[in-house]
């Protein structure tokens, strides 16, 4: 089945949505797709036990009124090419999508470095926590540590309080006065200050470690404890999860696939202009695949990549401002919270790189030459096709793990319908 | 709340309409599957990234982070 609209949107989070919206706005016909079952992205996921909130009834809404947009909710792009088109999958099945452009609007993941057990279940993403929880993972009574760098550990913290978690400790490799200096500049931001202020006092009572980070997660069969280490002085907590998070890396794989050109920083984005165009014609990105900054500057880049689409760029251009401002934001996250060099030293020879496959950092030290890596050790070659522990070389062993369009841009991107094609890759066979 | 009654790896569970099928699983097992050298494995991204969260669901092969708990569905483990 193919489909046809003036403007294709890959991404229903707030770049996609704001994108979206203003295309309809100037008499566009929008098909927006996205994996998940409802829209909002990754901020704007629903609480399953809480009461929908105002501003996702409101996008549902909306979404539902406009008859210019088509929303595919659970389809997943797997394929895609420059003309453009997406090739989406879904339980029933491939849908072909054209339009005479694309707006890129993906978002991002986390990121994670390695450290030893954090493959136990019970070990999570932060983020991937905060969005299992919304979905009714049972948390409540449960002990809870969250523990890496950012904003993101207290938002989603917060969140597990809120549905009944007891949160023992949360654990900020960044140091005290770096934090302050950093809050110090927040009122330039009042949305974001209040925001922090909410958690904060959300939070109260919730010993905040700073200077800190979690060494090693214990366990047999599930995680059982983690290992704290702050300022030389170590110690056992028990918690039935951990949440860790060191920020987040743009999802840049169809980009890619489509030949748009990167930025690497290490981890790649992808380069746009002031109206959002990527150096494919036709083709644009908005939100955290352009660079992490926030919700409020997705929104920014998907209206103004919007209006550039349109051809309003007048309109386009008067955003320039908001946006400069908001990208500051985005940038004072990445200054006061960078990575600090002990939580790269964390893996050890033992330590599990790539979940996928079970390879370990030993084994990818082992390999001398080391375009051979993927060749001798499988590593990047499981069915996540190198998405968790590409950008975790790319920090441990600078120059490794640098994405090439050859390695990636073999289709599918991801193994297309889990119960063909991945019956391959998952080397299982079917039962 | 509308609940939804469904089953994992033979043991019906009961949740919240809206839920996913990884919070169902939960509910029953931490781990969702062997990894090639047999250690547990359970959800990490919890966003469709890390695929470690894959099961079935009657039969067909699912992530379940980015799938619903349907009323009625077998849902498998271990695979
Ligand atoms: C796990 C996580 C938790 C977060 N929690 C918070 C928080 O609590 N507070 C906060 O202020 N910020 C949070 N953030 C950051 C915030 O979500 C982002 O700043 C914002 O959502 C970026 O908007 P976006 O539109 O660029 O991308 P997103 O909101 O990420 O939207 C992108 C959408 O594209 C979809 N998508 C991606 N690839 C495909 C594909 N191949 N096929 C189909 N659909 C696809 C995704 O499902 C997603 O819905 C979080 C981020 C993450 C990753
Ligand atoms: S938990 Fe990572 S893909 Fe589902």
């Amino acid at each position: 089945m193919t489909e046809h609209f003036d403007v294709l949107i890959l991404g229903a989070g707030p770049a996609g949505l704001a994108a979206a919206e203003t295309l309809a706005h100037a008499g566009r016909t929008v098909g927006l797709v996205d994996e998940q079952t409802d829209p909002g992205g990754q901020i704007g996921r629903r609480a399953i036990r809480q009461r929908p909130g105002r501003a996702f009834r409101k996008t549902l809404t909306r979404l539902r009124a406009n008859d210019r947009i088509t929303y595919f909710p659970s389809q997943r792009v797997v394929d895609c090419d420059p003309h453009p088109a997406l090739v989406t999958e879904s339980d029933l099945g491939y849908t072909r999508l054209t339009g005479a452009s694309l707006i890129l609007a993906p978002g991002a993941r986390e990121l994670v470095l390695p450290f030893p057990g954090w493959t136990l279940p019970g070990v999570l993403g932060a983020g991937g926590l905060q969005a299992l929880t919304k979905s009714g993972w049972p948390v409540r009574g449960r002990n809870v540590v969250f523990a890496g760098s950012g904003p993101l550990l207290i938002a989603s913290a917060h969140t597990l309080k809120k549905e009944g978690a007891r949160i023992r400790v949360i654990v900020e490799q960044t140091a005290r006065r770096e934090i302050a200096r950093f809050v110090a500049k927040l009122p330039a931001w009042p949305s974001k200050a209040i925001q922090t202020l909410t958690f904060t006092l959300g939070l109260a009572g919730i010993p905040y470690y700073t200077d800190a980070w979690v060494t090693e997660a214990l366990g047999e069969e599930r995680l059982e404890a983690v290992r704290i280490v702050q300022r030389g002085r170590s110690s056992v907590v028990s918690c039935d999860f951990l949440g860790t998070s060191l920020g987040l890396i743009p999802n840049v794989e169809v980009a890619l696939r489509l030949g748009c050109a990167l930025s690497h920083d290490p981890h790649p984005t992808v380069r746009v202009d002031s109206l959002q165009a990527t150096s494919q014609p036709g083709i644009y990105a908005a939100g955290e695949i352009t660079g992490i900054g926030g919700a409020e500057l997705a929104r920014l880049e998907g209206t103004i990549a919007g209006h550039a689409v349109a051809g309003e760029l007048s309109k386009a251009r008067a955003l320039a401002p908001r946006h400069a401002h908001w990208a500051r934001f985005g940038a004072e996250v990445a200054r006061h919270f960078a990575l600090r060099d002990p939580l790269r030293e964390l893996a050890g020879s033992q330590t599990i790189l790539c979940r996928c496959e079970d390879v370990t950092l030993g084994e990818i030290d082992a390999v001398a030459d080391t375009g051979s890596i993927k060749l001798l050790t499988r590593l990047g070659m499981g069915p996540c096709q190198g998405r968790i522990c590409r950008a975790a070389l790319a920090e441990l062993r600078p120059g490794y793990g640098t994405v090439t369009p050859s390695e990636i841009s073999r289709p599918p991107l991801f193994p297309a319908r889990l119960d063909t094609l991945a019956d391959q890759a998952l080397k299982e066979p079917s039962s | 709340m509308k609940t939804v009654t469904l089953t994992v790896n033979g043991i019906p569970v009961t949740v919240p309409e809206g839920t996913s099928a990884a919070a169902a699983i939960a509910t029953v097992t931490d781990v969702f599957h062997r990894s090639v050298r047999g250690a547990p494995r359970g959800p990490y991204c919890g966003m469709g990234q890390c695929f470690e969260c894959r099961i079935r669901i009657d039969g067909w092969r699912m992530l379940a982070c980015l799938a619903r708990a349907t009323a009625g569905v077998a849902i498998t483990t271990d695979d």
